[in-house]
């Protein structure tokens, strides 16, 4: 789960590390109102989408004077940003960060991420700050430097400072840096993060070490022990077809084609995927209606499928183990007469009590093709919605 | 002969009591797997398809000689089960449960350096030596015993890749799901060391998806040590960058884990990658062939 770069900051500064002072604004008033409160000469005024790259896009401006602060403000809100994180549709700014700005002296990067290779959290350092940490990789992998984080004792200061030291943090603000980076470890633990990215991670000219930019990701697993991160979810960031799949326990992501998929699953959902493409086709969705899907939850999700309007086909591929070929052909059944399909659907069943679900498909009367594998399914939708 | 489980191998069912403990707990029973023991705290004393059921894996070890269990507890307290079955010095503790907090298995995974047990999962199907022995959630019938291992992060692609199998009359020696968790107990390397050392394996198909380096860390370690063919699939080819695609392990950030990364260097390594998931067993099947190793891995009748 994402969250806004101020709720971010919030967190953070919960946990001790260093933030500049700022609010959030809804409107052109409450940004105007919040810059008099933080009285500092000069004032940020920063767009809040969930999507990097604000900046080239116009979305971050710095003010000197309220009127200033009047004028980007107006400016930035209800802007269509596009970065190359948005896609090109963009993303519409409904909320500001008015923050105060700083004498920034130096730029550095600091990440925590998960390590699969060593299933460890491991902290990493740059000092090319602001500038994305996969182009540093890529051009000047040297200048990366790398802390595995032992679980059980977690960051250790020493690793903290060796870590200040090889980005060249300026030695009479090491400890700074080692303090910030082992209260940035303590919140991505306690607040079950997958990603914290402070980049840039500044050093100002009066001497401190702050995150100037903030961005968390959560482990989508521990929301159920993350109360307070859940009530930071900004829904109008979601995609509405995703946040009603999530209602009904349905993994959904919206693609860009016009081929509705139904799969059971989440490895076949992406193979179904692959092999729509290989006949070139293009997926509406990847959709995995899991292992115990209903009749009620398939029904559910042809109406998520349906509510697309890209959709010109739908293709069901279903590998019934434990989950019985009938119970989903039931379901398709019911789900096309409810909804009212008038789009092809071809229907691939394999697994238990396949012949059975064949025949209630057959029995229905409706218009359903059935493919004997995923090729022959793939090839047939993708010649129906041509 | 099989990896990691077979006919002798005694297995209890953490959470037995629960209805997908339960209803699995059936399965294998019918399958012919040997359940001689369930622990569901507070629930000690009682019998479930009579299983005996105990308070701890610890009692449970001790009553009844299991050396491996299976895990269908709910996520908040999976991580808490696998410690406690590590904690009895099983060998083998198999991890069904989906959407344990990757913070949990961290620090399980710290927990277990230096002990004895194997884990394999968590958010897996299972582990199945055909005939034998079924642990975890997979539909046994469409496997058939054989020589051809299975090993991949997902389980309803494991299905259609052993059905693939079974319809052209070749078995399976051990079919491995090993999770689709960014963090997890056996890897790649773990299940393709076993089934290179399994005298009764010939071949390997390896069952992979986008996210993290698994498959090419896997890909270089079969180049250096693999004395059998291994054949593979990736999923997740068409999946856009920075979602994550149903496991939590299978998203592509930043820039790396993508399919066709994973490909390349897999067929650099000398496996053959099916081009769709439908030609798995086809491939397999030509690769076999041009071994000469066809005739023996159809040693198996079809029963499909």
């Amino acid at each position: 789960m994402n969250i806004h770069e101020y709720q971010g900051k919030e967190v953070l500064r919960k946990y001790g590390v260093a933030v500049p002072n700022g609010k959030v604004a809804y409107s052109v008033e409450e940004a105007v109102e919040a810059a008099k409160e933080l009285g500092s000469a000069v004032t940020v005024v920063k767009a809040q989408i969930h999507a990097g790259g604000r900046g080239k896009a116009g979305g971050v401006k710095v003010a000197k004077n309220l009127d200033e602060v009047r004028t980007y403000a107006n400016e930035i809100l209800g802007k269509v940003l596009v970065t190359h994180q948005t896609g090109p549709e963009g993303k519409q700014v409904k909320r500001l960060l008015i923050e105060e700005g700083c004498d920034i002296k130096k730029e550095y990067y600091i990440g925590l991420v998960l390590d699969r290779a060593t299933s460890s959290v491991v902290m990493m350092g740059s000092e090319e700050g602001g500038t994305e940490i996969e182009e540093v990789a890529e051009k000047t992998p040297e200048k990366i430097f790398k802390e595995v984080i032992d679980p059980a004792i977690g960051l250790q200061a020493f690793q903290a400072r060796r870590l200040a030291f090889n980005i060249n943090i300026p030695k009479e603000l090491v400890n700074k840096a080692a303090k910030f980076m082992m209260s940035l470890y303590t919140a991505f633990v306690e607040k079950d993060c997958s990603i914290a990215e402070i980049n840039p991670l500044v050093v100002t000219g009066d001497g401190n070490v702050m995150a100037l930019d903030a961005k968390l990701n959560f482990d989508s697993n521990a929301l159920y022990r993350q109360k307070d991160i859940v009530a930071y979810r900004d829904l109008e960031e979601e995609d509405a077809k995703e946040i009603e799949a999530s209602k009904y326990d349905l993994s959904y992501i919206a693609l860009d084609g016009n081929i509705g998929c139904m799969v059971n699953g989440a490895g076949l959902a992406m193979a179904t995927m692959d092999i729509i493409k290989h006949y070139s086709g293009d997926p509406a969705n990847f959709l995995d209606v899991g292992g115990g899907a209903t009749a009620e939850k398939v029904t559910e999700a042809f109406k998520i499928i349906l509510s697309d309007k890209k959709v010109k086909g739908i293709f069901v591929n279903i590998f019934g183990g434990i989950m019985k070929c009938d119970v989903i052909a039931t379901g398709v059944v019911e789900a096309t007469k409810q909804v009212g399909l008038d789009l092809p659907l071809v229907v691939r069943l394999e697994g238990t009590n396949v012949e059975l679900g064949k025949k209630i498909l057959k029995e229905s009367g409706l218009n359903i093709t059935s493919a004997d594998s995923m090729a022959d399914g793939a090839e047939k939708i993708v010649a129906l919605v041509k | 002969m099989s990896i990691f489980i077979n006919k002798d191998t005694k297995v209890i069912v953490q959470g037995i009591t629960g209805s997908v403990g339960l209803f699995h707990t059936q399965q294998m029973l019918e399958y012919g797997t040997k359940i001689v023991g369930g622990v569901t705290p507070g629930k000690g004393g009682t019998e479930v398809e009579g299983v005996p059921v105990f308070n701890t894996v610890q009692e449970a070890v001790k009553a009844t000689g299991a050396n491996a269990s299976v895990i269908y507890v709910p996520p908040a307290f999976a991580a808490d089960s696998i410690v406690e079955a590590v904690d009895a010095e099983l060998d083998l503790a198999i991890c069904i449960t989906e959407g344990i907090p990757v913070m949990d298995m961290v620090n399980v995974r710290r927990y277990m350096q230096g002990k004895k047990t194997r884990l394999v999962g968590p958010n897996c199907p299972g582990v199945i030596t055909p005939e034998e022995c079924k642990i975890g959630i997979m539909p046994g019938y469409i496997h058939t015993k054989g020589h051809v291992g299975v090993v991949s992060r997902s389980g309803t692609l494991t299905y259609e890749a052993v059905h693939q199998l079974t319809e052209r009359g070749i078995g399976q020696s051990t079919a491995v799901g090993i999770g689709g968790d960014p963090v997890n107990g056996t890897d790649f390397i773990d299940v393709l060391k076993a089934f290179n050392e399994d005298e009764d394996t010939y071949a390997v198909i390896m069952i992979g998806e986008i996210g993290g380096t698994a498959e090419e860390e896997a890909a270089e370690w079969v180049k250096a040590n693999m004395t059998k063919p291994v054949v593979g699939f990736i999923g997740g080819q068409t999946a856009p960058p920075g979602k994550r695609m149903g496991h939590a392990g299978a998203i592509i950030s930043g820039g790396k884990g993508t399919a066709a990364e994973k490909i390349k260097t897999m067929e650099a390594c000398g496996i053959k990658v099916a081009e769709t998931p439908s030609v798995m067993g086809e491939t397999l099947v030509s690769v076999l062939t041009e071994k000469g190793l066809l005739d023996s891995c159809k040693t198996h009748k079809a029963n499909v």
